[in-house]
């Protein structure tokens, strides 16, 4: 109680004579150190990674600003519970690989967190300077020691325990069914991935760009659970080539965990949604992350280069959209989006940077309709604006049309972004396996993550609806520790003990 | 896994009708009338959905049969006997309705007809009297007439030329068949051109015969997770890959499809230009 009282102090302290060191302590005052990039307008025009992380240099003056709190309030903002003080004060003494194992004790993929977290909602938001507006930059620090690695070398395959004979199946390669496999590898279990595409990492490989995660990343991280003993079948779509009853029934697999995430796009259903140059976030990433479609026509995948582009949304997958479409080549893409700057669901920095880029922002506007040519191609996007009016249920103050404040945006493609849900192919073919009213799959508690159908678990986007990748990734673990135990008890909860 | 055990030219004539078996038996055993699935035929290419023609679940096989209409059949056409496909996935999408409807009448046009021949045989088992009506556009370009006969009680054919059996279209054969013949008809499958099972559907709708079409949309994923199949179904969009890609024809808006089909035709033939040249490599 008094050490929190203590830290709390020093923020405060900290606060008042700026940047972020603590007075009186004689440390130096060094502020948030900001990472290297590309210049905007150059990266608006290619697909490389916009950012170009810290340099040792960096890290080690970023790390010297973590006051290493006694009561370290970081930790209880990262979804898993990654110990930030210890990695950065290891970080503080050059003992990087020792970071990089410290994180790995909670989170499988730091080199994709430390790059894609909502960072300024979890950890960052209450590190103890946030107070004054410039916490320790965390993610930055996570993506360091990962990098340094990965460049460097060193580190080691890490052991599993003696075989037990049990096997399990997990649905769906994406950072939870990654998570799981490797937690559940490491205890002694035989774990087969089946995936539907023909590449592992889920969101990772087909939604988010390389020019945010570049995919090699993935791939490192995938090969290392191969490594470790881990089977991944490409090109398997559960519930179509093999049902889940049959995996345990025929196959003789004991556990199953699905996390085949929350991949069905939703349309706005308004008028002249399938014309030609209308498509869902999904199309348009896929396209060009997973088929590679940017470098066409070096790859065989098509995408269509659009000069003017309207992207429905707001968050993270509609700046992927967006800085999608610049880098295509378009001279005008546009958010579209009914709230204001403040509720944009993306993450801080890419608005920034797509900002920066070039990227025009349709605050406070929905779409009304798109408006098609003779030949049955879009040539606009009738938008009405929009002012905001009562908190809605997510306490978020309501938006609400502005009569006769119509207007078109003339574009010649428009890229849906408004959400995705669950995908009813797993529902249709496994009996006994709980819906949510929501329409994902019912789990007795994100702790166990045990479905209604005894022996298959369930966690990831599919159970939460569309999240993060870090608590993906948590649910993967909390998924292993829940197999982990059935195997050794038999137990089940009362909902699927029929 | 993948391999092409077999690999059969059905007509030499451009664009070239190919045919291969390929060792697949987790899909084989799987697979039931009407499904399909996604092809990538290399590293670097693109997915394309191809139907399952024939099977053979003893053995672990698969039959599929495509015609070379640009880049990436062109591609498929140069492997050969003992060439591995980098990524095959299914079997896709929903397999067909099947029970007793009592006289069926399966259509294919085209290279429609290797999908429809799966369709055809289980109507068969299932009890009903199956008569086929295969089309195309010429002799030469007629594929599977022995298995159609084989899973059909009688088949007719219509070659647009005029240079096999009768000259005319497949509609000509089925309105004769319902309106002069007034054979009793339960049920109509159509696999083929959507302008075909567009007019097929026109020759139905006013006698009220229920009427299938798969539909073949431009997909990329085939699991139903990008919607670039999406089709506009009795007013409702649907996703070929997940819901379909059989659909009541009737409720169908063939010229959406149409339209959405064409959408990159000017990026098909620069890569069917290119496939041309160089012959692209199946590395
Ligand atoms: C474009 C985009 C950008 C995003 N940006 C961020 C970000 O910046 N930060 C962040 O934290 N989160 C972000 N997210 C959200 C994040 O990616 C997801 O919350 C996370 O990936 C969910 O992980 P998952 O393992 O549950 O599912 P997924 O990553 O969706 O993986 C599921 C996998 O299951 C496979 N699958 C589906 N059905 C079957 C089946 N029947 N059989 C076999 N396999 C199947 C899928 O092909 C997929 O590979 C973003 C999402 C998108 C789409
Ligand atoms: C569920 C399903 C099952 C299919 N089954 C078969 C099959 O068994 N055999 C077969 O030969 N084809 C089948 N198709 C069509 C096949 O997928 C396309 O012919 C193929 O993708 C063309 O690829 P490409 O790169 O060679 O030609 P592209 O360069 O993509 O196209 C060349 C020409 O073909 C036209 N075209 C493109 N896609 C289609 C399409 N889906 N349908 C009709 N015309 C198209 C284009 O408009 C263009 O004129 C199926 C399609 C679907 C959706
Ligand atoms: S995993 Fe994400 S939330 Fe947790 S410490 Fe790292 S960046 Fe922060
Ligand atoms: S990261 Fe922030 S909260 Fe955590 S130990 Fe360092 S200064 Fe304290
Ligand atoms: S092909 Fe992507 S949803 Fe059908």
């Amino acid at each position: 109680m008094t050490e929190e009282k203590k830290d709390q102090g020093a923020a405060g302290q900290g606060g008042q004579g700026g940047e972020g060191g603590r007075k009186g302590q004689g440390r130096p005052k060094v502020p948030r150190q900001s990472m290297p990039e590309q210049a905007p307008l150059v990266r608006a025009k290619n697909f490389d990674e916009v950012t170009l992380g810290y340099t040792e240099e960096q890290a080690l003056l970023e790390a010297s600003r973590c006051l290493q709190c006694k009561k370290p309030f970081c930790t209880t903002g990262c979804p898993v519970g990654i110990d930030i003080k210890s990695f950065i004060g290891l970080i503080q003494s050059k003992d990087y690989l020792s970071a990089l194992a410290k994180i790995k004790e909670s989170s499988l993929l730091p080199a994709v967190c430390g790059r894609v977290c909502p960072q300024e909602m979890q950890c960052e938001k209450v590190c103890i300077l946030s107070k004054k507006g410039d916490s320790v930059a965390i993610g930055r620090l996570e993506r360091f020691v990962a990098d340094f690695q990965a460049k460097h070398g060193g580190g080691r395959i890490p052991k599993a325990e003696a075989p037990t004979g049990k096997k399990i199946a997990i649905v769906g390669a994406g950072p939870s069914g990654l998570t799981a496999a490797f937690d559940l590898t490491v205890m002694g279990h035989k774990v087969t991935i089946f995936e539907a595409l023909h590449k592992a990492g889920g969101v990772l490989v087909y939604g988010i760009p390389e020019f945010r995660l570049p995919k090699a990343i993935v791939e490192r991280e995938v090969k290392v659970l191969e490594q470790m003993g881990v089977e991944i079948k490409l090109n398997y779509v559960i519930g179509k080539i093999k049902t889940i009853d049959q995996l345990m029934s025929e196959d003789g697999f004991d556990a199953v965990y699905i996390c085949n995430g929350a991949g069905l796009p939703w349309f706005m259903g308004i008028p002249g949604e399938n014309l030609n140059g209308v498509y869902s976030a999904n199309e348009f990433l896929t396209r060009s992350n997973l088929m590679k479609a940017f470098r066409f026509p070096e790859f065989d995948t098509p995408i269509k280069r659009f000069k003017n582009v309207a992207v429905v949304g707001g968050g993270n997958v509609a700046m992927d959209a967006v800085r999608t479409a610049l880098r295509l080549g378009a001279d005008n893409a546009y958010i579209v989006y009914r709230r204001s700057k403040d509720e944009l669901p993306a993450r801080k920095e890419e608005v920034e940077h797509a900002m920066h880029e070039g990227v025009q922002f349709k605050l406070l506007t929905a779409p009304v309709k798109v408006l098609g040519n003779e030949q049955g191609w879009v040539k606009g996007l009738e938008c009405i604006e929009m002012e905001l009016g009562d908190p809605d249920d997510s306490g978020r103050r309501r938006p609400v049309p502005k009569p006769g404040s119509e207007f078109t945006l003339e574009v010649d493609a428009v890229v849906v972004s408004i959400g995705t849900s669950s995908n009813p192919l797993l529902f249709q073919t496994t009996p006994g396996l709980g819906q949510t009213k929501r329409g994902y799959i019912e789990v007795e508690s994100e702790q166990t993550c045990r479905t209604t159908k005894k022996g298959v678990f369930a966690g990831g986007d599919i159970v939460t609806g569309s999240a993060t990748v870090i608590l993906a990734m948590g649910a993967g673990r909390s998924a292993a520790k829940g197999i982990d135990e059935y195997l050794k008890t038999g137990e089940w909860w009362s909902k699927g003990a029929l | 896994m993948y391999e092409i055990l077999k690999k059969t030219v059905w007509s030499a004539q451009e664009p070239r009708i190919t045919e291969f078996v390929l060792n697949a038996p987790e899909i084989a055993r799987a697979h039931k009338a009407g499904q399909f699935v996604i092809i990538i035929p290399r590293e670097s290419g693109e997915r394309i959905p191809l139907t399952i023609a024939d099977k053979d679940a003893g053995a672990g096989t698969i039959n599929i049969l495509f015609q070379e209409v640009g880049a990436s059949t062109m591609l498929l056409g140069s492997f050969k006997e003992g060439d591995r496909l980098t990524h095959v996935a299914g079997p896709l999408g929903k397999p067909t309705h099947v029970e007793k409807f009592g006289t069926v009448v399966c259509v294919g046009g085209g290279v429609g007809i290797a999908p429809v021949h799966p369709i055809a045989k289980a109507m068969k088992d299932a009890g009903n009297k199956v008569i086929s009506i295969l089309g195309a556009r010429t002799k030469d370009l007629l594929i599977y007439e022995d298995l159609m006969r084989k899973a059909s009680s009688e088949v007719r054919i219509t070659t647009d030329d005029g240079s096999y059996v009768k000259k005319g279209f497949v509609t000509d054969e089925l309105k004769q068949m319902i309106e002069v013949e007034k054979i009793p008809v339960d049920l109509v499958v159509v696999i083929g051109p959507p302008i075909m099972m567009k007019f097929v559907c026109k020759v139905t709708e006013p006698h009220r015969i229920k009427t299938f079409a798969s539909l073949n949309t431009i997909m990329v994923d085939g699991t139903g997770m990008c919607g670039a199949c999406r089709v506009t179904v009795g007013g409702k969009t649907r996703f070929v890959c997940v819901d379909g890609p059989e659909f009541d024809g009737h409720e169908v808006d063939y010229d959406e499809m149409m339209a959405r089909q064409r959408q990159y035709l000017p990026e098909e033939k620069q890569a069917a230009d290119i496939c041309r040249k160089k012959l692209c490599h199946s590395a």
